[in-house]
Formats: C-alpha cells, sequence, structure tokens
C-alpha cells in the first residue's frame, strides 16, 4: 500500500504511522463527557470508505487527513490536516 | 434431516470408530441438522462464530433455554473461529480479565467430555520470552497475578529457558534472552473442532443453526428488541444477541448503536508440515512473533495488526516481513521451511483491548464482542457468561467488569496499558 503525502509525493506504507479515525480531529471542551466518549472511543467503522489520520513519520512529519476504503484498501484522497 | 429421521443423537468413541470402520462407515449421521428458520425464537442469536455457538450451547445447557436460533450469514466456523492461532491461555493480569479467563481455560480443561467431541486441546506450554530486567520485572509480577488467580506460572532464567527451548538464537546480542515466564497448562486447540463442538452440542439440546442467512436489520419497538429481518425472511425475537466480532459495527449500527470498537485486520501463516520440533507456544518479546506447530506438522505464526483499519481479509506485506524477520530473529532454524499459507482475519478491536459482555440501551439486545486477537481463548467463558446474562438479564460474576459504558465512565481494563487507540492493544 502506498499514500500520496501531499509534500512528498507517493510513499510506501512503512513510513507513515496510523492513528485512528478522523474523530480525532473533533476536540471536545474538557467537561463534554459524551464529547469525549466520541472523541477517544466510538467509532462509525465503516466497511467502505473512510477518513482516517495518518503521520508521515520518516517523510515530513506532517499529519495526514486519508480518505480510503477500508474492504479495497483503495486510497482516493490525501489532504494536510494543517492548512 | 431433522433429528427424528437420524435417530437419537450419535456418541462420538473409539468403539464407535471401530464399528463404523468395520461396516465401511456408512452409519455416520450428519453432526447437525440443517433447519429453515421458524416464524419466532426465544433468543435469536446473531452470528455462528465460536462465541455465537458457545452461547447457544449454555443458554440450552446451563438455563434449559432450547428455542433458539443461530442465525450466520456465511457457514458455521467461517469467521474467525477458523482463521486463528489456536492460543489457549490464562496469563492475564488484571482484576476482570484474570478471573474471566481463569474460568475460561477451566472449562477448556472439561470441555471434549462435556461436549464429547475431540477439540484437540493440547496444554504443551506457553513460554513468553523476556528480554532485558523491565520486562522481567513485568513477566515476574504477571506470574504473581496468574498465581494469585489459582492458574500456575513459573519464571525461568535463561538456562530454564535453553532447556525447554534449545533452537532459539542464544547467542545474538541485539535482543538478548534473559528468561521466559512459563504457563505449563497453556497451549493450543483445533480452532474449527471447536466450532463444530458447540454447534454439534447446541443442535442436540434443540438449538436451531440457520446457516447462509444474513441478518440485514434489527427491529425495535417502543424500546424494545422484537426480531431481526434476514435474507431469509423475518424471525419475531423475545431477546436478539449480537455476537458478530469484527462486523459487530454494522450490527449494532442496525439497532442504532455507534460502538467503541474499530475493525483491524490480523494476518497468520502457516508452513509446510514439518516433522516436531517445536513443541510449546512460544512468544517473542521484542517484535511481534508468537509460533506453535500443528499436529499436522505445520508451523503456525503471526504477528500483530497491520495496524490500520480495514474490513479485507487479507493483509499487507510489510507485516509479513515483520513477522518473517522476527522470527528469524528469534529462531533461525525455521528459515528452510516454506510458507504454504497466509490469511487475515476481522478483529474487533477495543480501545482498552478487553471485551464487551452486556446488555443494550434497548431492552431483550445484548452485546458480545470488543475480543481483539484474544477471542478464541475465551469461546467457553464468553458463552457461559453471555448465556448467562441473556438468560437472566444480569452480568456473570466473571464478566463484571466487561460493561459497555466502561469507557464513557472511565472504568477501563487496558491490560497492557497503551491507552485508548483501538489498534494499540
Ligand atoms: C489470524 C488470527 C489469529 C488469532 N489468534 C488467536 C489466538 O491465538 N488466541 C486467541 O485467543 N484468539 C485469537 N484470535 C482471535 C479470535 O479468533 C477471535 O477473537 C474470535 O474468534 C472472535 O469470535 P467469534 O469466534 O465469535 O468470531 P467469528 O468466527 O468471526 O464469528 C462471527 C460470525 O458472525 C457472522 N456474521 C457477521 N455479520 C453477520 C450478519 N449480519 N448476520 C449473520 N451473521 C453475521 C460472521 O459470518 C461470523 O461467522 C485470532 C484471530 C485471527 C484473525
Ligand atoms: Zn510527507
Amino acid at each position: 500500500m502506498r499514500l500520496t503525502c501531499p509534500l512528498c509525493g507517493p510513499r510506501d506504507r512503512r513510513e507513515f504511522y496510523y492513528s485512528g479515525s478522523a474523530d480525532y480531529l473533533t476536540r471536545p471542551a474538557t467537561d463534554d463527557a459524551a464529547g469525549w466518549d466520541n472523541h477517544l472511543h466510538l467509532r462509525d467503522n465503516p466497511a467502505g470508505e473512510t477518513r482516517d489520520l495518518w503521520y508521515h513519520e520518516t517523510g515530513c512529519a506532517q499529519w495526514l487527513l486519508v480518505t480510503r476504503d477500508t474492504v479495497t484498501h483503495v486510497i482516493s484522497k490525501v489532504e494536510l490536516v494543517a492548512k | 434431516m431433522s433429528q427424528q429421521d437420524t435417530g437419537p443423537p450419535m456418541r462420538y468413541s473409539g468403539f464407535n470408530v471401530i464399528r463404523q470402520g468395520l461396516s465401511g462407515n456408512k452409519g455416520w449421521t450428519p453432526a447437525w441438522r440443517d433447519p429453515a428458520p421458524k416464524a419466532e425464537y426465544d433468543v435469536v442469536i446473531i452470528g455462528g462464530g465460536g462465541h455465537g455457538l458457545s452461547t447457544a450451547y449454555y443458554l440450552a445447557k446451563n438455563h434449559g433455554l432450547t428455542n433458539i436460533a443461530v442465525v450466520e450469514k456465511g457457514y458455521l466456523g467461517g469467521g474467525n473461529i477458523g482463521r486463528n492461532t489456536t492460543i489457549v491461555r490464562a496469563n492475564y493480569f488484571l482484576p476482570g480479565n484474570s478471573e474471566f479467563y481463569s474460568h475460561s481455560l477451566k472449562l477448556w480443561e472439561g470441555l471434549e467430555a462435556d461436549l464429547n467431541y475431540n477439540v484437540m486441546h493440547s496444554q504443551r506450554g506457553l513460554i513468553n520470552l523476556f528480554h532485558s530486567d523491565g520486562q522481567r520485572d513485568a513477566f515476574v509480577r504477571r506470574g504473581n497475578a496468574m498465581i494469585n488467580q489459582g492458574d500456575d506460572a513459573i519464571l525461568l532464567d535463561r538456562e530454564g529457558v535453553r532447556k525447554h527451548l534449545p533452537y532459539l538464537d542464544f547467542e545474538q546480542t541485539r535482543f538478548p534472552i534473559y528468561g521466559g515466564l512459563l504457563h505449563p497448562r497453556g497451549g493450543s486447540a483445533r480452532h474449527d473442532a471447536v466450532a463444530w463442538g458447540y454447534a454439534r452440542g447446541a443442535d442436540q439440546r434443540g438449538v436451531d443453526l440457520i446457516q447462509n442467512c444474513e441478518v440485514t436489520g434489527i427491529d425495535v419497538s417502543g424500546g424494545r428488541v422484537t426480531g431481526v429481518q434476514t435474507t431469509r425472511g423475518a424471525i419475531r425475537a423475545k431477546k436478539v444477541a449480537i455476537i458478530v466480532a469484527g462486523r459487530s459495527s454494522q450490527v449494532a449500527a442496525m439497532a442504532g448503536m455507534r460502538l467503541p470498537i474499530e475493525s483491524h485486520v490480523l494476518q497468520a501463516f502457516v508452513t509446510e508440515g514439518l516433522k516436531p520440533v517445536i513443541d510449546h507456544v512460544v512468544s517473542f518479546g521484542m517484535g511481534h512473533f508468537y509460533i506453535s506447530q500443528s499436529d499436522k506438522g505445520g508451523l503456525v505464526f503471526g504477528g500483530d495488526l497491520d495496524f490500520y483499519a480495514s474490513y479485507a481479509a487479507r493483509g499487507n506485506l510489510p507485516m509479513v516481513e515483520h513477522v518473517m524477520e522476527a522470527g528469524m530473529t528469534l529462531m533461525p532454524m525455521i528459515g528452510r521451511a516454506k510458507v504454504l499459507r497466509s490469511w487475515g482475519g476481522i478483529m474487533d478491536m477495543s480501545p482498552d483491548g478487553s471485551p464487551i459482555i452486556d446488555k443494550t440501551g434497548i431492552e431483550g439486545l445484548y452485546l458480545d464482542c470488543g475480543w481483539n486477537y484474544g477471542g478464541f481463548k475465551a469461546v467457553p467463558a464468553s458463552g457461559w457468561c453471555m448465556a448467562h446474562l441473556v438468560a437472566t438479564d444480569t452480568p456473570h460474576e466473571y464478566a463484571a467488569r466487561f460493561r459497555l459504558d466502561r469507557f464513557r465512565t472511565g472504568h477501563l481494563l487496558d491490560e497492557e496499558g497503551t491507552g485508548s487507540q483501538h489498534n494499540l492493544h
């Protein structure tokens, strides 16, 4: 599997660290218990298109938002989290 | 064929093997019926994997409930129960996990007699290797927790390990072997035989095992479950149990639930058959690698997840490479063995690595999931405790901490201490 980093181009999967679902981008307020449950634990976990966070660990050290298919492993979009 | 056609259920025995052998093996009867779904059951179990089948068996055996259907979208034993690397152990550390897996191992020890089925349970001993002082301390602590629970653990030093596993690369400087924690009652079993044994036992008690029947909807009315929609029609039910491992999120979504589960692929490998060479189950403490030898002679080994969420029942090459490297580092003697097959299974990963056996917010709807990659050894106790929950509406004492709301309330059971990230357990 390869991901096309917007900064580095197509790179081997081994250069990236998978963190988890894009739910990690929604940061709840400190006293929002349900929000934290959504942030840390609950997942849509689709069999099909999903969006998740990858870190280009041995490349540009950017966090990436990846749109891909969990059944076919086809990657359709890779964006920088930091705009 | 129904049971009436075949007479009383057949008992398996050495005597029967000889008798059938002498009469041309014509007298064997099917191990279970193939019934069409009835319009209504007291309990519908979604998922005919190890956990669904053991739940059905113990509902019938322990609680006398027999108007039950197990509804399976494929064939019995085609999911993770037939894809795992079959390690059975009770070496957990945390209260909550420890008593549960201890109970499971005790059930394993009586399983073949109970089911009248050879599941090839082999207590050949499990050795977890350690490679640093810190790891030794952690294993001493784990071993003491196991002994406190009433299970067995023996700390081996380097020479002690050498006596059991002379073929390891003891001379290497990169990951020196300091010793190992031996769990003599740990071992393995034949995975699909466990599914078949429970299936046969449940069927003999009147449970309908319905294959090629996918659940496509869960009917809820007024906060109560009333039945399921399937590819073979609607089935009414007083109670419904979701026991579908890697597909938990999809099935729970049919009842409007969002679960603390992320599905990941885990790979495994088997070599050509070899003469007996690896007597134990061995795990490497410095890379993702563990191995045992099947009764057919194949070396069965595996490593960790591919690490990204996936429903493809096949893995990617980086983990294949890592597992092979780790295996060669630990025991170079396996380098000549040819790998015959590799495959993957879809794991229901929870954010703390521990399972869920609980009621849901919907009355009559129950959930058993979050087995990560350790659900094979749990098959007996999970069925035992899930059956108790479904039958009595109260959690079993050995599964009392496997609550669905523990994530929100902060009562996590993080056995490995790796934090709230689904792929790190
Ligand atoms: C490679 C690998 C190695 C492993 N090694 C070990 C090990 O050494 N030790 C250990 O303890 N555990 C191990 N495991 C984990 C263990 O196999 C699983 O945790 C356990 O089998 C999961 O429970 P199950 O048997 O009920 O799952 P499954 O057998 O997957 O059963 C779930 C069933 O639900 C069915 N289903 C899904 N959706 C629907 C629907 N909509 N309608 C009807 N039916 C449906 C599926 O078809 C499936 O048959 C391993 C797993 C893998 C993949
Ligand atoms: Zn990059």
